[in-house]
């Protein structure tokens, strides 16, 4: 019965109930993306004019703050509070919240330092020390939040002290562990960037995957007899992306170029991005996130989920701090100290994830953490004090959250999740 | 439909069966001593008062809940439901009374929450066809599977969860009050619907607070009160019957409200009467 009906109906399968707006081309796709926009479904856009705003004004204070040398060193620093962010993401997407990932990373170099540098261990060995002792402490958290109920506030809370009394603890009177010049890890935390051929062929693969996977797709859809997205929109998206990057690359490499370590956080954004969107477990994510009793009624393992979250939290919290290290060239007390936490989890939560589960994407940690490292950047050039740079940071954040609530208000009222 | 209901010639085969299932939260004995068959092919419908169970017992079968004590055979074997998803595994799909669908994720994505086709790279065009077919076979009016689920009415997230209930094919679904937030022509369609998951040789256990629902549909009345089994009926059975079963008395609101209403009645009556007579 449904077959026929299927097969006899003029419309596409999913095109037969005429109440429903569908905007076609590109004028409506236009269209339908302001109509998202003021119900409150902002996506990527209020960070997107965030950098706007703030680059403008800093440009007008200090046209240096646009040099491509300039954008390099921003585009290192954001590397690893970047790697930090998108542990965030994982933890936030299922509405909880990691307030140790600075003294995790802190940790982190302060053991790579000790292994390697004062105890001899190969290089790669320390890395993987430091980063397995990250996903213990996620592991840790996880079961302290599954079995007994703690709250991920106030257990990452307790880590926070008890992680850096730790770091403090393995360096000792020293104080801190100066890694050596020369050695491949700071190499690739302060000077290795791309030749100018591999960041353009870099460049150009987003849009080729976007065109091959929209067209496979497309072709898909039709066969199944559902309505398939516009070619020409497509066209349009790739052709804008593959420009703008190809652009950006080329700007950048009139000075240094690409960071390899810039690279590898992206790697990682893609595949998070991948991982939460088109897999099982990133649905379940979102699902437990979003309706945590519902999920586990639809019998997906909550436990599971909310362990995975709080390991690879800190397991980016730890890398994070690794290229932290090799960015500095040192494991001190004071790394992971100070603002690094706040930078972490404002900037996924600039980037467009939200405070309170169930929305979110990696992208956002790789936006907000360029939204906060511009500011960083913008107010080291203008020489002021770590105290100005304090405010501005906390006002930033503050912002974001009221756009967040904001937002999610209005999408509530407007029948969006 | 004629020959699948031709082809379920196993009707009366014991799909579930419970036995002096208990369950206590606290001090508080929600259920005592149950005892609960279903067939193959049979709607049985459970209704009772507020807190005589129902509800509880549902979700003791869903995995949601564990019984204090008693055991459930599912297709002749003993079977503990220890999480939902033993529950889904055995082939017992229920719709929650709270529906139990993520808001944040779209109609699709709701329907395969959990059985999500190619778990490594989600096959989206697969899932959204076998979504329409599911919603089609139910003749259900949703506009958009891509829209999350927030945007959807009480009734059409109604008629979700009951898709998403048939996706795995169950044995045994369990309804809890799936028609109590839906409109005269969607509740006429979960009714068909109901008939035609009979047909199909499974079993459904429907709680229901609408006598006229529970008439219509269900092949046995099986009444909870205070959390005890409190008798069996046939759907033609007398509402006066029913009803005192529900509440546990002959004497009860509803029959001193019918009372009440024949008296006064009979009062005007005689009265118009007396007045006529001069």
């Amino acid at each position: 019965m449904t077959a026929e009906k299927s097969t006899s109906a003029p419309l596409a399968l999913d095109r037969a109930d005429a109440r429903v707006k569908h905007e076609a081309g590109i004028g409506g796709a236009v269209r339908a993306f302001l109509d998202r926009v003021r119900s409150g479904d902002l996506g990527s856009l209020p960070v997107i004019v965030g950098l706007v705003v703030i680059w403008t004004v800093f440009t007008s204070l200090n046209p240096v703050f646009v040099s491509s040398s300039n954008l390099v060193n921003l585009l290192f620093d954001c590397s690893t509070v970047g790697v930090i962010a998108l542990g965030i993401v994982c933890v936030l997407m299922v509405g909880e919240i990691d307030l140790s990932v600075g003294s995790i990373s802190g940790f982190a170099s302060a053991l790579v330092g000790t292994l390697w540098v004062n105890q001899g261990w190969p290089v790669a060995l320390a890395i993987l020390a430091a980063l397995a002792f990250g996903a213990l402490i996620g592991s840790l958290y996880a079961l302290l939040f599954n079995r007994l109920g703690m709250p991920s506030f106030v257990s990452t809370l307790a880590g926070l002290l008890a992680v850096l009394g730790m770091q403090l603890y393995i360096l000792g009177s020293t104080g801190s562990i100066n890694l050596p010049y020369g050695s491949a890890l700071v190499d690739f935390g302060q000077l290795m960037v791309m030749p100018k051929w591999v960041s353009h062929t870099l460049a150009a693969i987003p849009g080729l995957a976007m065109l091959a996977s929209g067209l496979r797709t497309f072709a898909r859809r039709r066969a199944a007899n559902l309505s398939a997205p516009s070619v020409t929109g497509l066209i349009v998206r790739v052709a804008i992306i593959t420009i703008g990057l190809e652009l950006i690359v080329a700007y950048l490499n009139q000075s240094r170029g690409i960071p390899w370590m810039f690279g590898l956080f992206v790697g990682l954004v893609v595949a998070m991005n991948y991982a939460l969107t088109r897999t099982k477990w990133g649905r379940s994510m979102t699902a437990v996130g979003g309706n945590r009793e519902a999920a586990r009624r639809a019998g997906i393992k909550v436990r599971a989920i909310y362990l995975s979250a709080f390991a690879l939290c800190s397991l980016f919290a730890a890398l994070g701090g690794v290229l932290a290290a090799a960015r500095l060239a040192s494991a001190s007390q004071q790394a992971g100290t100070g603002d690094v936490n706040l930078n972490a989890i404002a900037a996924a939560v600039i980037g467009g994830t939200s405070l309170f589960g169930g929305r979110g994407s990696a992208y956002s940690a790789l936006l907000g953490i360029i939204v906060i490292q511009s500011i960083a950047s913008g107010l080291t050039l203008l020489d002021l004090s770590s105290s100005l740079r304090y405010m501005i940071t906390g006002a930033v954040l503050a912002i974001a959250v009221i756009v967040d609530s904001l937002a999610r208000r209005s999408r509530a009222s407007h029948g969006r999740a | 439909m004629s020959d699948s209901l031709e082809e379920s010639a196993s009707v009366g085969e014991l799909v579930l069966s419970l036995r002096g299932i208990s369950k206590n939260f606290g001090a508080v004995s929600a259920l005592t001593d149950i005892d609960f068959d279903v067939h193959a092919g049979e709607v049985v419908a459970l209704v009772g008062d507020n807190g005589a169970g129902k509800s509880t017992l549902v979700k003791i079968l869903a995995g949601v809940h564990q019984p204090s004590s008693g055991t459930i055979n599912f297709r002749g074997k003993p079977v503990t439901l220890p999480d939902p998803r033993a529950a889904l595994t055995l082939g017992i799909a229920t719709v929650f009374q709270d529906l139990a669908l993520c808001e944040n994720l779209d109609v699709v994505a709701n329907i395969f929450l959990g059985n999500e086709l190619s778990p490594l790279r989600l096959d989206e065009v697969a899932m959204e066809m076998r979504a329409w077919t599911l919603l089609n076979e139910l003749s259900a009016r949703i506009p958009s599977v891509r829209e999350a689920v927030a945007s959807l009415s009480g009734g059409q997230r109604q008629t979700v969860a009951i898709a998403r209930s048939l996706l795995l094919e169950p044995k045994l679904i369990l309804l809890d009050e799936p028609t109590a937030a839906l409109g005269v022509a969607q509740t006429a369609e979960v009714l068909n619907l109901i008939d035609r998951v009979r047909s199909r040789g499974l079993g459904v256990v429907m709680i229901s607070h609408n006598m006229e629902d529970v008439r219509a549909v269900a092949d046995r009345i099986v009444v909870l009160r205070l959390g005890r089994n409190n008798g069996v009926f046939e759907p033609d059975a007398s509402n006066q019957d029913l009803v005192s079963a529900i509440t546990g008395a002959s004497n009860n609101a509803v029959s001193r409200r019918a009372e009440r209403l024949r008296i006064e009645r009979d009062h005007s009556g005689s009265a118009q009467a007396g007045e006529q007579r001069p």
